[in-house]
């Protein structure tokens, strides 16, 4: 017996922004998150929420930065062309300090690319994306289980700090069927004085608003909001550690990819290779402290990617370059298989001593 | 599972119920046993998990596969080949039709209902997985079927229970549901077809005429750590 359901990572997301307390859902179709669109629409009315399939991805983006500034719980989703289209409205977002959701399951691109799983959004994701100096809270789920337990999380790590998150998942996870868990949890209210709801002539109104037409005022508030992302990068990061105890070589990835490197992690170890893996979970902020210690005793390190090779930059980054970094990958919705990444990291044993 | 088949026979249900796995090892089933046949994919909703997935071991079986030209591919277009007419026309051959999740995925088979209920010799059937979860009880799954009918404009004619959590399910999982199933199938007036299990359950699971699945295609496949 079992108190698990069969989802899919999309209707996953949707469920669990519901038990987070989301009542808003703003969205246009585009495979791979059609079903998180599609179980919204099925849901929020029988719960007296708003689902509502605006006309375009910008238009949806606009009524999330409208909820999100009325203090609500929101989301909007969409896959890798969208989320370019929401671009400008995730800028006002962050520049308004509001939370919000947003989902990407990653397709191949660039351009319309295809409807085939991709990473090749971390850079956007992770680096802005829009204009500005900003930062999103982005968070990579591995798991349809994670899909659910990451959006209520990220709903939370966005309220706690007034900064827009981003779930990166990829069409694999949103489309896979995987048993999940979903634990009725307690909705914590918290408090958003700065709300836009009406002042019911009780005191003074307040202004969402991302306009600065004072520099010294707008220089003022981008360093107030690098605090709290220091704030952020202090206290918030994620990731997991595999086989890593003696481990001298290091597989570096994150989502599906990581999954299928763990396979890959644990045929090379029964070929007697000491490797082991690290998962970051949130993607921004990067576990950089982690991966830089573990260069105090890993030879090398692989990044395992779908994409071109983009979080490979952060690894290197992190350990300040001080072991080999190399990559493995697929792209253009290509799918590593396990087989590839144990060749890669025979290849590292082989080269790197 | 042995009995004779209808000329048709047709999977539906929601979403992600497994209706597709079904429909393609039903049709193997039927082959093994003796019949001509057929299989037509008919989903223009999703274009992951498709029957083509499972072409080679069709082939294999010596079934033709009639589905949209574009399937498994990144072309997502909604349209259906002129070949699936064959399916219904064609008395030569037992046809097996696997249709697209919930109405949305129904409304494609309306085009085809007139010839079906005019031969009258098919099997209109309900694919129902009660650990997914918009169809966890009987209300939501009679609710479901309602709309799958008056999307296609056919009635449904048998149940099949096909409760499952994927990989973790385990022969008491399946056996937790029966309840839910026949219920089901005394609310609607429908009988149950059979309950469908993986193979590896199906050697626990002895409650109720089983339809063991030797095919089991998943889009994600990797040995879990």
């Amino acid at each position: 017996m079992s108190n698990k359901v069969l989802m899919k990572g999309n209707e996953a997301i949707a469920e669990a922004a519901i038990k987070a307390g989301c009542r808003h859902y703003f969205g246009y179709p585009i495979t791979p998150q059609t079903e998180i669109a599609a179980y919204m629409a099925k849901r929020m009315p029988k719960i007296g929420g708003t689902f509502l399939q605006a006309e375009s991805e910008v238009s949806a983006i606009n009524m999330v930065y409208g909820v999100a500034g009325a203090g609500y719980r929101v989301m909007t989703s969409s896959s890798s062309p969208g989320i370019s289209l929401k671009q400008e409205g995730i800028s006002y977002i962050a520049g308004a300090d509001l939370p919000a959701l947003i989902v990407n399951v990653q397709r191949g691109g660039p351009g319309l690319g295809g409807i085939q799983p991709s990473q090749s959004d971390y850079f956007q994701a992770t680096k802005g994306g829009g204009h500005g100096d900003y930062r999103l809270i982005v968070v990579a789920p591995a798991s349809v289980q994670e899909m659910a337990d990451l959006t209520i999380k990220s709903f939370d790590l966005s309220d706690k700090y007034r900064v827009p998150a981003m779930l990166l998942a990829d069409g694999t996870l949103g489309q896979m069927m995987e048993p999940v868990s979903l634990p009725d949890i307690e909705v914590k209210e918290v408090e958003k004085p700065w709300a836009v709801r009406g002042t019911k002539g009780e005191r003074k109104h307040n202004i969402v608003n991302s306009l600065y037409l004072n520099p010294e005022k707008l220089e003022q508030t981008n360093f107030e909001r690098y605090e709290r992302y220091a704030e952020i990068e202090k206290n918030e990061v994620m990731y997991e550690e595999f086989m890593m105890e003696d481990a001298q070589y290091c597989v570096v990835s994150f989502g599906i990819a990581s999954r299928i490197s763990k396979n890959a992690v644990v045929e090379a170890r029964k070929q007697g290779i000491k490797v082991g893996l690290i998962r970051p979970i949130t993607l921004w902020p990067f576990p950089k402290a982690v991966l830089k210690k573990a260069a105090e005793t890993v030879k090398g390190f692989i990044s395992v990617e779908l994409s071109m090779g983009q979080m490979i930059e952060d690894v290197k980054l992190a350990i300040d370059c001080s072991r080999p970094v190399v990559l493995c990958n697929r792209t253009g919705g290509m799918i590593p298989s396990p087989e590839q990444v144990l060749e890669s990291i025979k290849n590292m044993a082989k080269e790197v001593k | 599972m042995n009995a004779k088949p209808k000329r048709v026979t047709i999977f539906a249900g929601h979403y992600g119920s497994g209706k597709t796995n079904i429909a393609v090892n039903y049709a193997i089933r039927i082959k093994q046993n003796g019949y001509p046949v057929k299989i037509g994919d008919m989903d223009i909703v999703n274009p992951y998990f498709r029957t083509k997935d499972s072409a080679k071991e069709l082939s294999e079986a010596g079934i033709e596969l009639i589905s949209p030209a574009f399937a498994n591919s990144n072309v997502d277009l909604p349209a259906l080949p002129q070949q699936l007419y064959a399916l219904v026309w064609d008395k030569n051959y037992y046809a097996v039709l696997d249709v697209g999740g919930d109405d949305r995925g129904a409304y494609a088979l309306g085009r085809y209902a007139n010839f079906i209920k005019e031969e009258n010799d098919y099997e209109m059937v309900f694919v129902v997985n009660f650990f997914r979860p918009l169809t966890p009880d009987v209300t939501s799954a009679i609710e479901v079927m309602r709309e799958i009918e008056d999307a296609c404009k056919i009635k449904f004619t048998a149940i099949v229970n096909n409760s499952n959590l994927g990989n973790l399910t385990k022969a008491d999982d399946v056996l937790s549901t029966k309840a839910k199933a026949d219920e089901l199938s005394k609310k609607t007036g429908l009988p149950i077809l059979f309950t469908s299990v993986s193979e590896e359950v199906g050697k626990q699971y002895t409650a109720d005429d089983k339809f063991a699945m030797t095919l089991q295609k998943k889009y994600f496949d990797i040995k879990e750590i």
